[in-house]
């Protein structure tokens, strides 16, 4: 296994009485999707904000590919950053935005021509580099500002909420277009996001943040079927969350627990009654008074199409599961 | 509808109360006559006599330079004052520095003119200068016009997306560089509009101009002030017309400049 390309040793940063980032270690291999997850206010572009250089670290180190980058300025480290807004030049044309930066190398002008074209190409907006950005539609300034952070093959590119000013559907193709990019060029990519189906569905691995701090680091997969708190289930996903023992918990997933008429041959089961039903097309959603869980949510994946395989609400059932079919939690 | 029409009214009378003084002159510039109140045919004969007159061009001569040095030094000094107003969140005497920059707007100009004159005195028995004339009204009339660009350079770095500069530096480029070509770019509009607005300012100063011009120097205002006791003849009006017109092109483009985002 090679080095890892970013090394953050204990990086803190206050401002004022706020802990923005309260003691973060994080490694991030080469040429992997990373994602920082978390709600508003929990730290994560404070945290991207430090690689790039344009927030100076309370305490702690930053190393970029064997590097100790901390107190270097962000015009002198081998990273580029895609901005929330964008911050596309307005007094510039696309193709100026894009070649911004290698203009900066002082490169001869036809091999930044020739670049700025690639890089256009790359995310098929090759035909409108005269235009301004204010002639430029969502889709298409997001794509020129992504263009232009990629045009200097940085080591490291981060992407602060790349997709959130984009509308929804704009934002699916553009998830998979963005992946597609990554492992085409092979740079590694760091994206915070509040989003966490956006951040399940794009990265590699990602770090669930709270309250400045590092919750949980690892795949999709563990983060969602081995969550280590109660924070991290609840965050991601949806779980039915319960005190099984004296500070032991149990977050179960709706779609893990079965749904039944009588009682399954589960080791645990409890009955109830439908309140609720949100039929979702290819799943439904159930919530389920129970008599010793209070509310409990079910799904179902509806692969038959009879009206008979569905429950009605006020209908009387019960629901079972086994104890590894969910996730204890000391915490 | 009678409503629009009393509105229409008084708009009209402040209108009327306003330029109508100013048309008077620009259309008796034109006037054949000796007397500047009566009427007696349409001439060029005035304005003539103006493009003769050589002390008229020779005021007139240092009035446009010293409105042209000293609308640029305030632009760069206002420029560097408005930079630290609005981007240098705190620093020791911050607020008594930015009541100090905008102080010479609401001074009177006697008071200004009295201590730039005993300045410029001292100065000249300390180190023999500056010499009375174009050097001291021109540094006059940059402290009080400086004001003026400062605030709407302030004002146009007040809302100005910190990220284009922050995303100029993640591009490679060093501060200074980000400054030139994505700041400075961004702000110039603000900045021309102080300059015109410094130029306007400058050109018709009579007051302080009176205290620092020394003995042999006349700006135009102060040659026209002079004319005026002694009996006027319709040379002024021309020159009122020219005035008139040179500052009211001036800050229609000041105008445009700030609104044009």
């Amino acid at each position: 296994m090679t080095a890892p390309i970013v090394k953050i040793e204990g990086i803190a940063k206050r401002y004022g009485t706020v802990q923005a980032v309260a003691g973060v270690d994080l490694e991030i291999e080469r040429g992997e999707l990373f994602a920082l997850l978390g709600g508003s206010g929990c730290g994560k572009t404070t945290l991207l904000r430090m690689l790039a250089g344009l927030e100076t670290p309370d305490s702690g180190r930053i190393v970029i590919d064997g590097q100790d980058m901390t107190g270097v300025p962000p015009h002198r480290r081998p990273v580029n950053m895609m901005f929330q807004s964008y911050a596309l030049f307005p007094h510039m044309s696309v193709a100026a935005n894009v070649g911004y930066g290698l203009r900066r190398e002082g490169l001869p002008k036809p091999e930044i021509a020739t670049r700025v074209a690639e890089a256009l190409a790359l995310v098929q907006l090759q035909t409108l580099g005269e235009r301004r950005p204010s002639q430029l539609s969502g889709g298409q300034r997001q794509r020129v500002a992504l263009a232009r952070a990629l045009v200097k093959r940085p080591k490291l590119l981060l992407l602060d909420e790349p997709l959130a000013a984009l509308d929804r559907k704009l934002r699916e193709g553009t998830r998979f277009e963005m992946v597609r990019l990554q492992e085409q060029l092979g740079l590694t990519f760091v994206v915070v996001t509040h989003d966490q189906e956006e951040a399940m569905s794009m990265a590699s691995r990602l770090a669930v943040m709270n309250a400045g701090r590092i919750v949980q680091t690892g795949t999709p997969h563990d983060l969602y079927e081995h969550p280590a708190t109660r924070f991290v289930a609840d965050f991601i996903g949806v779980a039915n969350i319960f005190e099984v023992a004296a500070s032991r918990w149990m977050a179960l997933r709706p779609e893990k627990i079965r749904l039944a008429a009588q009682r399954p041959d589960t080791a645990h089961a409890v009955s109830g009654k439908i309140v609720d039903i949100a039929y979702e097309g290819d799943r439904s959603l159930y919530r389920v008074l129970t008599e010793s869980r209070g509310v409990m949510l079910v799904s179902t994946t509806n692969v038959t199409r009879t009206r008979e395989s569905l429950f009605q609400r006020g209908q009387s059932v019960w629901l079972g599961w086994n104890d590894d079919w969910g996730q204890t939690l000391d915490e | 509808m009678s409503k629009p029409r009393f509105a229409l009214a008084v708009l009209a009378f402040g209108y009327a109360f306003l330029y109508l003084p100013i048309v008077l002159v620009m259309g008796y510039s034109f006037n054949e006559s000796k007397l500047v109140t009566v009427w007696s045919g349409f001439s060029f004969k005035w304005w003539r006599a103006l493009l003769e007159n050589e002390d008229m061009l020779a005021a007139a001569w240092l009035s446009l330079q010293i409105a042209l040095t000293s609308a640029t030094l305030a632009a760069l000094l206002g420029l560097a004052a408005g930079y630290v107003l609005a981007r240098v969140p705190s620093f020791f005497g911050r607020t008594l520095f930015g009541s100090l920059v905008i102080a010479p707007m609401v001074m009177p100009e006697v008071v200004m003119g009295i201590s730039m004159l005993l300045l410029f005195v001292g100065a000249n028995q300390l180190i023999d200068g500056p010499p009375f004339g174009f050097l001291t009204i021109a540094i006059a009339h940059t402290t009080f016009s400086l004001a003026f660009v400062a605030i709407v350079v302030q004002a146009r770095l007040a809302d100005f997306d910190r990220s284009l500069e922050e995303a100029a530096m993640d591009l490679g480029a060093t501060p200074w560089v980000t400054f030139l070509t994505v700041t400075l770019p961004l702000i110039a509009p603000a900045i021309g509009s102080g300059w015109l607005l410094a130029f306007t300012l400058s050109l018709d100063d009579l007051i302080m101009t009176q205290f620092v011009a020394g003995a042999q120097s006349q700006t135009l205002p102060m040659l026209v002030y002079s004319k005026v006791r002694l009996g006027v003849d319709p040379q002024i009006n021309v020159l009122a017309t020219i005035v008139v017109c040179v500052a009211a092109t001036a800050l229609i483009i000041s105008g445009r400049l700030t609104r044009r985002r």
